[in-house]
């Protein structure tokens, strides 16, 4: 699915009204709520259905911290988001909740929309093993951090490696000034 | 190797160090509210974990409430159903919450400070992304999203790779009649909405200095929507001054220690910084918005720009899809836009500094006719304060709403929002589309600038307002 435009904040792609939502799932149809009320949006041509990756303009996801953004691509059925750069916040919340956000220059980036838009059904690759996008003829090596890809492929619980450490965080923990604030005290 | 404010705080909270991961931070302080927080709850009960902290944890509600009749049931049912899972996660995990109604309710990031909670040198989250205004204590805050909020519940610790440095420097004294929230619109329309992404940003300078505490949070507050992941300011004096009593602040000779400590974080002589950006506050006019994202701003005095002034065409071409959906002609002076509602507050410009500089432009004058004024002071503290110096009846005599706390018309969650195409000066932070309700047009201003636009309905600033009744 290609979305040329740049600067896409995460109050487009989930508006507020469905933030209060207390679920993590269902909101298929809140993403890009107020834009898809245009029928010329990308999002409203048939041609795009079922597409499991978006590539997109600049600095995309910028403003809010809303998780729900990134949960809201994925069940609308993106497994991955390409663009050139990502807000720092939702790329985050991208890594945690499992989708793939990758950094492409942005000189690909326009080939893939330009060859996108011409042929809706050109097929996109994105190898997370190799780390390179291809399509038709563009292939190009994206940018993930090691670390952020090792837990995609294995799909771990950030959690559960923190709480190896526990022993240390307890260390830590002891050694907190007896002036920094806590409530209970 | 001489370090910076920021590198010292990052330095002091790493637990455990990975050559190839990210560091693992300890948290001091994790501040939570009723949208980003439900997931997070049913995936600690879903995995049986507790919360590790509760006496550094603390809730509040302010983004789904309410700011009039605070007393009776939220009516949108899927608002209380948000503020109920909150109240029932908080007992249940056994957090203090401060819920609607309690005297220290309010937006997450009044609150902290005013509690006493926010400190210089303590690290400080929160699932929001404008946690980076308790940096202007000299804290490292910063935003984080659902997974992370569960992740620190659990842990009170964060896996973070270390950002990059940025030091903002702004020389000079800013001229009468120009705030700190002129300061940061200046400066984001400066470096663009992506400029501050993947920095830790120092704020420092002669007019930094200058700025009280309020104007120093409404800086560093504004950090995200130039993508920085925090901002802070150097504690000092002022920093001291303003915490000392405080609920939470130390007192007696922990208070001693404390100053200390905070004492020796300033950045050192010879640090460097990744990147620097040098403004001079002298030349600094009051700052208005245009268009839908922060960046798009320009001098009060100046006019809606041109999209062929643009010499990228990404910004071209969000240039003319932003005038379509403002509505707005190029080359019209930003003084001639009229505005139907003018909103002051929002965790940008709700503390008790703000109001007193907008009631200080609107005693003894009379909005004008048609308009709609709403002021929503951050924090029922903040309420109180106005009301003991009599700042509710100057709002309420000038034609102006006086609300109860929350995060009201910043964005469109609560009964406070903008119809579509109605025109609003807003001294949040935030001019995206919809945010202030579906098809509303936001212009970021300061409470100066808002309270005189109420006063005319077109937007203006408080030294026209004098030229105008002399002339
Ligand atoms: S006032 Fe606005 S920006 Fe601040 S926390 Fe509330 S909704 Fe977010």
């Amino acid at each position: 699915m290609p979305l040329r435009q740049g600067g896409v904040d995460t109050d487009q792609i989930l508006p507020s009204k469905f933030l209060k939502l207390i679920t993590r799932t269902g909101f298929e149809d809140a993403l890009f709520a107020d834009w898809r009320t245009d029928p010329t949006f990308v999002f409203n041509n048939p041609s795009y259905a079922g597409a499991s990756i978006l590539v997109a303009g600049p600095n995309f996801g910028i403003g809010s911290s809303r998780e729900h953004a990134v949960w809201a691509l994925m069940d609308y059925g993106f497994k991955v988001v390409v663009s050139s750069q990502f807000a720092d916040i939702f790329r985050g919340n991208a890594g945690n909740a499992g989708l793939v956000a990758i950094d492409v220059d942005q000189k690909v980036i326009d080939r893939l929309l330009d060859a996108v838009e011409a042929d809706p059904q050109l097929a996109v690759t994105v190898d997370l093993e190799a780390c390179e996008i291809s399509a038709g003829d563009i292939r190009s090596p994206f940018h993930i951090d090691d670390h952020t890809r090792a837990r995609l492929l294995a799909g771990l619980d950030d959690i559960e490696i923190t709480l190896t450490n526990v022993s240390e965080i307890e260390e830590f923990e002891a050694k907190r000034p007896s002036w920094r604030p806590s409530i209970h005290a | 190797m001489p370090r910076t404010l920021a590198e010292k705080i990052w330095d002091e909270h790493v637990i455990r160090h990975e050559a190839d991961g990210p560091d693992l931070l300890h948290i001091d302080f994790h501040l939570v509210h009723e949208v980003s927080s439900p997931q997070a709850f049913d995936g600690l009960r879903l995995s049986g974990r507790k919360v590790r902290r509760t006496d550094l944890t603390i809730a509040t509600e302010d983004h789904n409430v309410p700011t009039l009749n605070i007393t009776e049931t939220i009516a949108d049912p899927i608002s209380r159903a948000q503020i109920e899972a909150l109240r029932a996660n908080t007992k249940e995990f056994g957090i203090v919450l401060h819920p609607l109604g309690d005297r220290d309710q309010g937006i997450v990031h009044v609150i902290g400070p005013e509690l006493g909670i926010t400190q210089p040198g303590m690290t400080i989250v929160c699932g929001d992304s404008h946690t980076a205004t308790h940096g202007a204590f000299g804290a490292l805050a910063f935003g984080i999203g659902t997974s992370q909020v569960e992740h620190v519940l659990a842990t009170q610790t964060l896996p973070q790779d270390r950002p990059k440095m940025m030091a903002v420097t702004v020389n000079g004294s800013l001229p009468d009649g120009v705030t700190a929230k002129d300061l940061v619109l200046n400066l984001i329309a400066h470096a663009g909405v992506g400029g501050g992404q993947g920095y830790i940003v120092e704020y420092r300078g002669q007019a930094i200095e200058e700025l009280s505490m309020e104007g120093r949070m409404t800086v560093c507050n504004m950090s995200i929507e130039w993508g920085a992941k925090a901002g802070l300011v150097a504690p000092d004096q002022k920093t001291f001054d303003y915490l000392k009593g405080r609920q939470f602040a130390p007192s007696g000779a922990e208070w001693d220690k404390a100053v200390a400590h905070w004492k020796t974080l300033a950045t050192e002589p010879g640090a460097t910084f990744d990147k620097e950006i040098v403004l001079d506050a002298s030349v600094m006019t009051p700052f208005v918005t245009w268009g839908t994202n922060p960046g798009q701003g320009v001098p009060l005095s100046g006019e809606v720009p041109r999209p062929e002034d643009f010499s990228n065409e990404q910004e071209r071409a969000a240039a003319q899809k932003a005038l379509a959906y403002m509505d707005l002609t190029p080359g019209t002076r930003m003084k001639d836009i009229s505005v139907d509602t003018v909103f002051i507050g929002s965790c940008t410009n709700s503390r008790i500094e703000d109001l007193r500089s907008a009631a200080a432009v609107l005693t003894g004058q009379k909005i004008s006719p048609g308009m709609r004024l709403l002021v929503v002071p951050g924090s029922v503290r903040v309420r109180l304060e106005a009301e003991a110096e009599g700042l509710d009846k100057v709002f309420i005599e000038a034609g102006g709403e006086w609300r109860g706390a929350g995060c009201s018309m910043c964005l469109g969650m609560n009964p406070d929002q903008l119809a579509p195409g109605e025109r609003c000066a807003s001294t949040s932070n935030r001019n995206f589309e919809g945010r202030q309700g579906k098809g509303g047009r936001t212009h970021l201003v300061s409470p100066q600038v808002a309270a005189a636009t109420a006063i005319t309905g077109r937007l203006t600033a408080p030294a026209d307002l004098s030229s105008l009744t002399h002339a």
